[in-house]
């Protein structure tokens, strides 16, 4: 336990005292910020013309903003995710290997587990550090908000995004160690996740395959938590996913002694 | 301390390491010495637990490099080709880290790193970004990280690249000065470097050892034979027919004319023979006037030379 902490300092500290940390936290702000804001906006004026038509035909129609505001949110939260991971962990390793670093780590008196776990929670924690002060938004809406939206969504939401991500970073973490590029990392990396995307694509058809395809799919889990809902079988889903590519993550560091040639 | 036996490494076809074996004693230092891809990195590698052998053992301080890796690795300090550092990390927050990861207890963390900087002469640079330094700071900080932890075993290779020459002195007496208490491994392929730190040599060339010994006996013994350097006036071919009817005389070679007539020339002796007064006696007789007679041992450089280029000549001969 003390090895996967020394590790994760040394990756926290790496993270945070080159500018990567900040560029990351800054641009993903940046961005959440402005659509959260383009989001509110736009569903504030689409209630409010649902109101005025209302008005007119005699027909009320209400839009529940805050839960709007939010599919929408989480939605985008989970696109971002998909494009920043793979940068986020494309140098996890393989930026390890190239600097002839790795040496160091594989003959010290500390496991390839250490190593791993180490590095998968510092990534994660990144993550984690990234989307936080996105919540403020989120809090700031539902203060004002009357009434106020359950905050079994909003909980629900975030433990969505975090799973998401955790798993996400699993996989990103396992593909650097494959290889000494980091260029490459990233590539198979957000092929990967497109993979595990688009696997939900035969949501609407009927049959075994199908079904099975539509649960191995990431976001079709994340969905499920951005409404509110906290499915046991989705955290067992992320749960499995998180511990496959940590495992397999050690596996393939446990062969880079074998595999040098 | 270190015990190798039959230790052999292939990368697919190719044999990078061909059944060595060797021991290292408490408190020495080995140097291994080679010309570059002589297996001396691999070698190294499989000592400290980075990669496994083919076949073979290699056991330090009675523990398995393989079987009983964690152990071994508590044990050593490690020293690779390129120095293994952070290049966003300062030099103290580095060897802070290695610290960590070397099992050391945080109350004597402190006295180490500065134990370490000042060995390594880095105390002045300890807050600097290690980016920021040069190619010897840079090596400075590796060797100060193959020591901080106080092992028993070093392991270092090739630790004097990209030093100049006043650094490299510092770091062959810092070596010189850790053997006793600790147990070192370098390798290196500058000759001088063996003879000036090592209590032994292992010569290794293609993956093969080619020689053991220390570096005195390997100059004075290896080569049996003495060479005898000689400056005469004389012409070549009347030279030649003379020596050869010394007694024990050997190999001649003329190793330059010059414009005054004299002739340079190297005489190998058979081994166990003194033919220097013979070889005065004749030169006398001839009348040549005599300029230069004196013996010459092999130095570390020629039996170097010797040992690693031998197959490939003997290669040539055959062909």
């Amino acid at each position: 336990m003390k090895n996967v902490w020394a590790i994760y300092r040394k990756e926290m500290g790496h993270y945070f005292v080159s500018p990567i940390a900040y560029v990351f936290i800054g641009l993903f702000l940046i961005l959440t910020a402005f659509f959260f804001n383009f989001f509110l906006t736009a569903v504030i004026q689409q209630s409010l013309s649902a109101e005025m038509e209302g008005m007119r035909y005699g027909m009320s129609q209400n839009i529940d903003v805050p839960s709007e505001v939010m599919r929408a949110f989480f939605g985008l939260l989970s696109t971002l995710v998909l494009f920043i991971t793979p940068i986020l962990t494309m140098g996890v390793y393989s930026e390890e290997r190239k600097r002839g670093t790795m040496e160091l780590l594989m003959t010290s008196p500390i496991t390839e587990t250490d190593i791993v776990l180490g590095k998968f929670f510092a990534s994660f924690s990144l993550f984690a550090l990234m989307l936080l002060p996105t919540l403020s938004y989120l809090v700031f809406m539902y203060l004002r908000s009357d009434p106020m939206p359950p905050w079994r969504v909003l909980f629900a939401g975030y433990l969505g995004i975090l799973l998401l991500g955790a798993s996400l970073t699993a996989l990103g973490t396992f593909i650097s160690s494959l290889t000494e590029n980091q260029i490459i990392a990233a590539v198979l990396t957000f092929a990967a996740f497109l993979l595990v995307w688009v696997l939900d694509i035969g949501r609407n058809a009927s049959g075994g395959v199908a079904s099975v395809l539509t649960y191995l799919s990431v976001i079709r889990h994340y969905e499920d938590f951005t409404r509110g809902t906290i499915d046991t079988s989705s955290l067992v889903y992320y749960a499995s996913f998180i511990f496959l590519f940590v495992f397999l993550t050690v596996r393939s560091v446990d062969s880079m002694r074998w595999r040098r040639a | 301390m270190i015990e190798v036996q039959d230790l052999t490494k292939a990368y697919g076809s190719v044999t990078a390491v061909d059944h060595v074996s060797f021991t290292v004693n408490k408190g020495e230092i080995l140097g291994f010495l080679g010309p570059n891809g002589a297996g001396k990195t691999t070698t190294m590698r499989i000592l400290t637990g980075f990669m496994p052998a083919t076949s073979g053992t290699a056991r330090i301080g009675g523990f398995d490099v393989f079987n009983d890796s964690l152990e071994v690795r508590r044990h050593i300090g490690y020293l690779p080709e390129t120095p293994p550092v952070y290049p966003d990390m300062t030099v103290e927050s580095y060897l802070a880290f290695v610290t960590r990861i070397k099992n050391v207890p945080a109350e004597k963390r402190a006295t180490l790193i500065s134990d370490a900087l000042q060995k390594t002469s880095i105390t002045d640079k300890r807050h600097e970004l290690i980016k920021r330094l040069s190619r010897g700071y840079k090596q400075r900080v590796g060797i100060a990280q193959a020591l901080v932890h106080d092992p028993d075993v070093i392991i270092l290779d090739e630790p004097t690249v990209g030093l100049d020459p006043k650094q490299i002195i510092e770091v062959r007496n810092l070596i010189k000065g850790l053997a006793g208490t600790h147990t070192i491994i370098l390798s290196t392929h500058i000759l001088p470097e063996v003879s000036m730190t090592c209590d032994r040599v292992v010569i290794i060339n293609k993956g093969r050892i080619v020689a053991v010994d220390t570096p005195q006996n390997l100059t004075s013994q290896l080569k049996g034979g003495q060479r005898i350097r000689l400056e005469v006036g004389a012409p070549e071919a009347a030279l030649r027919e003379a020596v050869a009817q010394v007694a024990g005389a050997r190999r001649v070679e003329i190793e330059s004319a010059r414009s005054d007539g004299h002739l340079a020339v190297n005489i190998e002796a058979a081994p166990g023979t003194d033919i220097r007064s013979n070889l005065a006696a004749k030169i006398v007789e001839k009348g040549w006037p005599l300029f230069e007679l004196r013996g010459v041992s092999l130095s570390l450089e020629d039996i170097f030379l010797q040992l690693t280029t031998s197959d490939a000549s003997h290669a040539q001969s055959t062909n």
